[in-house]
């Protein structure tokens, strides 16, 4: 039987510990708050506002026409005009401009005269992600102008306005802007609240053992499952704490929608710090060692959760091994029960498979952290 | 119980780590309310002895019991009736002198209505009355040193196990902290000490001499002083005691290999 008393004991002695050390309550408080703003900010993978040079070649009406576009887009922002290709290759190879739009000489006489004309479009390639994006938009807006241009010359022809035979309508379900903050806070939150808790309970055994009171603690009548719930629910209410400071900055701060129920959300990121929690301790109660278990702690947090949760790079179309190694990282699970939450408004009925898994997460660490605190000293 | 009882008693108990004997096949018995003195140098086996009969290292081979409870076969039991005091045991420093003993007053489950009896016995008997608010980062080694012995006895456990209580402190605060275990040994309470102090043999009532894993001699201090007596050395001392057994065993230790 787990004794009430002493469970409590030993989460009110934890306490004052997390009170009275400084360095880490301040890590607890202040380090959520600055992770979700460098990230919320830094980690926009929203590719708007592209630089750009534009290269007139012709100086026709027609190429005028179709420069404005470019002029008036919100995804472009034309840095300037040019005479010649060297300022524009020197301008992306120093990074300044991102791509160069090339309008060739006699471009609106022989779009007049009928012809198929190129337009040529130079790309920064060194960052292919938003190279392809920015491709993307050109290639649409060069579209648009060619489109409008047939229409026009139809109607003059008087064969009437004739309509492209497809025609896509698209609806962007959840986050219908497509804004990045939209689902990059949402993950966010499973990353920051990992690191956090790995890192804060990593401290917690090993800096009994280095103390000396571990060897003490053992020779009382403490069991090992009521010195691990009393650690936990001492870290559990910084946890929770930073929960609420987290969610609440994603809101209010960053606008997103949180369209789920927060009674659900709250759940979720109980199980989910419960599991979180019970690794660190265990890594510090393995180790021993305080040093050790925070980088441990550190690596076996940050980058699991960061790179295989599916918060920034989508699991779907990572290579095999690393898509397999998803399914072992708790993030993962909880990183798609925050974005259910938050953008699709979903409820347990639909994220009842990741708890579980979250909690039978949380339940193995238990269970290995108490095993490993039985472990006789020496 | 009866004022004689034995309550620790251990039968030929041995701890191998590896190929390393740290406790060779020791057997003794200590009897209610006795100051029982471990004496030997580092790395003869006290420590390692003191841990298995408080549970923390399971035996090799042997018996131990302790206020009549198998260490081996229940450590539970053992950790509610046994006080225990490491080498490195020097309480939480970041918390005050009251939140120790209300922690260790919680973990050993003092019941409500004698806890506060028990905290003002705590204070009072480590001299703290007036410091319950003070940081233990602030005490000096004695004092710690007996607030660290209040808080290991708070539940009045009959058997109290001291791992080099006084090392580091001052002659001082070491004559303080005997009077102490003197009380407890007053008040019923089994002390089972270890020390590398020759002097402070002279307080037990027993003492073993435990070398190499071994118990080369045990006795009451003026029995094992009676036992050196000669022309030449009229007053032997504990230290005197102590030398001449350790060659002893080594002769016969190198005779034995030859």
């Amino acid at each position: 039987m787990i004794s009430f008393r002493r469970t409590r004991a030993m989460a009110r002695k934890e306490f004052l510990h997390i009170l009275r050390d400084s360095r880490s309550l301040y890590l607890a408080l202040m380090l959520p708050v600055v992770q979700l703003i460098l990230f919320g900010y830094a980690l926009s993978l929203d590719v708007d506002r592209i630089p750009i040079l534009l290269f007139d070649q012709d100086r026709s009406p027609q190429s005028r026409e179709m420069l404005a576009q470019f002029r008036g887009s919100r995804f472009f922002t034309v840095l300037g005009d040019i005479e010649s290709y060297q300022p524009g290759e020197y301008a992306i190879t120093s990074g300044t401009a991102m791509a160069v739009l090339v309008v060739p000489r006699r471009f609106g006489e022989d779009l007049a005269a009928g012809k198929q004309v190129p337009v040529q479009l130079l790309l920064d390639g060194s960052d292919s992600n938003t190279a392809s994006i920015a491709l993307g938009y050109a290639r649409a807006m060069v579209a648009g102008y060619s489109n409008q241009l047939r229409t026009e010359y139809q109607i003059r022809n008087g064969a009437g306005e004739i309509k492209p035979p497809v025609d896509p309508q698209i609806r962007v379900m959840f986050n219908s802007e497509l804004k990045s903050k939209n689902y990059i806070v949402p993950g966010l939150i499973a990353v920051i609240l990992m690191i956090l808790a790995s890192m804060l309970t990593s401290l917690a055994i090993a800096r009994e053992w280095e103390n000396g009171t571990m060897e003490e603690l053992l020779s009382t009548p403490v069991r090992a499952s009521e010195l691990a719930l009393g650690k936990l629910s001492a870290y559990f209410i910084l946890g929770a704490l930073d929960t609420v400071t987290i969610v609440l900055a994603g809101v209010y701060f960053f606008g997103v929608p949180l369209r789920g129920s927060a009674l659900v959300l709250g759940i979720s990121a109980g199980i989910f710090l419960f599991g979180a929690m019970s690794w660190g301790l265990m890594l510090s109660a393995i180790t021993r060692n305080q040093l050790q278990a925070n980088q441990l702690g550190l690596l076996s947090s940050f980058l699991p959760a960061f790179l295989l949760s599916g918060f920034v790079y989508a699991i779907d179309s990572m290579p095999a091994l690393p898509r397999f190694m998803t399914y072992i990282v708790p993030a993962r699970y909880f990183v798609a029960m925050m974005k259910g939450v938050f953008l699709k408004g979903v409820g347990m009925e639909l994220l009842w498979g990741e708890g579980l898994l979250l909690l039978l997460y949380a339940t193995v660490v238990f269970v290995i952290l108490t095993r490993k605190l039985r472990q006789k000293i020496a | 119980m009866t004022p004689h009882e034995n309550t620790v008693i251990i039968d030929k108990l041995v701890k191998r780590f590896g190929d390393f004997v740290a406790v060779d096949d020791v057997s003794l018995t200590v009897k209610r309310g006795e100051i029982f003195g471990f004496l030997g140098p580092n790395g003869a086996g006290k420590s390692t002895t003191i841990r298995i009969l408080c549970a923390l290292l399971a035996p090799t081979s042997g018996v131990a019991t302790v206020a009549g409870y198998d260490v081996a076969r229940e450590p539970e039991a053992v950790k509610l009736h046994i006080g225990y005091m490491s080498q490195k045991f020097s309480l939480y420093d970041d918390l005050t002198v009251g939140e120790n003993i209300e922690f260790f007053s919680g973990i050993y489950g003092v019941p409500r209505d004698i806890r506060d009896e028990r905290r003002a016995y705590a204070l009072r008997m480590a001299g703290l009355e007036e410091k319950e608010q003070t940081k233990t980062s602030l005490l000096a080694g004695g004092w710690k040193q007996r607030l660290a012995l209040g808080c290991a006895i708070l539940h009045q456990p009959p058997v109290v196990f001291l791992d080099e209580p006084t090392s580091g402190v001052d002659p001082l605060a070491r004559r303080a902290f005997w009077d102490l275990i003197n009380e407890l040994s007053h008040a019923g309470h089994t002390v089972f000490v270890t020390t590398h102090y020759m002097e402070e043999a002279e307080y037990c009532h027993r003492v073993a001499l435990m070398y190499r894993g071994r118990v080369i001699s045990l006795g009451t201090p003026h029995d094992l002083r009676k036992q050196l007596r000669s022309d030449t050395l009229p007053e032997p001392t504990m230290e005197d005691v102590f030398v001449s057994m350790i060659e002893r065993e080594d002769a016969a230790l190198a005779g034995g290999k030859s």
